[in-house]
């Protein structure tokens, strides 16, 4: 249907993981003063949630997007099983030499879904806490 | 004001947004049944392409829909459009044909449509654009549960 309007669909998922903020590129004393608490050497977790936000054709014989059960299997394989319950520092590698902080986990799980075959990735929103949200929609054009 | 970004440096693109547009956001709840059915294809790709929502006694949500309006705050009364004009036309067009309905069967509008949260999304616009006259329709945003939302709105149209 080509009426100019965009139509987007947003489905919310949970995941839990550790981390701990800390730079290779600052002294102990640096990382102690920026990341504060996040510096913990032992880390600390929290219960993220993900946003993501495609777009596309309503196919009129479905009246969808993608089929949602599409879109929780490909999340499901790219992020939530590599992430959850895991320290993203030790276990993701994306994380090895780039800190975890939530800015960073959503370009990477943006770099992740931005390939869903299915409707176009138009961003990803990661809440830490209840009260910190950061959102990623890909690079200006 | 044009001349005044440009000299500022900002790209052209950056020209067309208007500076003093504010987005204000009105939400309100309804509560409906609905199913998923195509008729055109068999009881067993339907039953495989919509799964549970292809019950055919249907099933219900309580839907949370949010309506964004942009407008220039009116120098006089400081607001883009009255809220409670707002709440009267999602009352008359929204919640009355909507709430307490079978959308398949109730919602004229649907009929014929797989009544989707994308395609009661763009219902939605279709019905309120026309009727709001201060400032503009800039999205709406239907929530069919706290994890699933479907948004519509012009196409090339950001931020709020």
């Amino acid at each position: 249907m080509n009426d100019g309007l965009k139509i987007g669909l947003g489905r919310r998922y949970r995941f839990s993981a550790s981390h701990r903020l800390h730079s290779s590129r600052m002294s102990e004393e640096e990382n102690r003063r920026i990341y504060g608490k996040c510096n913990n050497p032992y880390g600390h977790g929290h219960n993220y949630v993900l946003e993501v936000n495609v777009s596309g054709t309503v196919d009129p014989a479905t009246g969808m997007i993608a089929n949602l059960a599409d879109l929780d299997s490909f999340v499901e394989r790219e992020v939530i099983e590599p992430f959850d319950h895991k320290s993203l520092n030790e276990d993701v590698a994306a994380f090895r030499e780039n800190v975890p902080t939530t800015e960073n986990i959503c370009k990477v799980i943006y770099q992740r879904l931005k390939h869903f075959p299915k409707a176009r990735l138009e961003r990803v929103r990661v809440e830490e806490t209840g009260n910190n949200t950061f959102e990623y929609a890909g690079e200006e054009l | 004001m044009e001349g005044a970004n440009v000299s500022c440096g900002y790209p052209p693109r950056i020209k067309r947004i208007e500076k003093h547009m504010v987005y204000l956001t009105r939400k309100l709840e309804f509560s409906a049944s609905h199913l998923y059915h195509n008729p055109a294809l068999s009881a067993e790709e339907n039953k495989r392409i919509f799964g549970k929502c292809n019950n055919p006694h249907g099933h219900g949500h309580n839907y949370t829909l949010e309506v964004t309006v942009a407008g220039e705050p009116d120098p006089v009364t400081g607001m883009v459009l009255d809220l409670k004009e707002l709440k009267e036309i999602l009352e008359r067009e929204i919640t009355q044909r909507m709430d307490h309905r079978f959308l398949n069967y109730e919602v004229a509008e649907l009929k014929g449509q797989i009544p989707t949260c994308e395609n009661i999304a763009r219902v939605i616009w279709n019905l309120l654009e026309p009727k709001i006259n201060k400032g503009h329709l800039h999205k709406v945003r239907l929530y069919e549960t706290a994890d699933l939302y479907a948004e519509c709105y012009r196409n090339g149209a950001h931020g709020a």
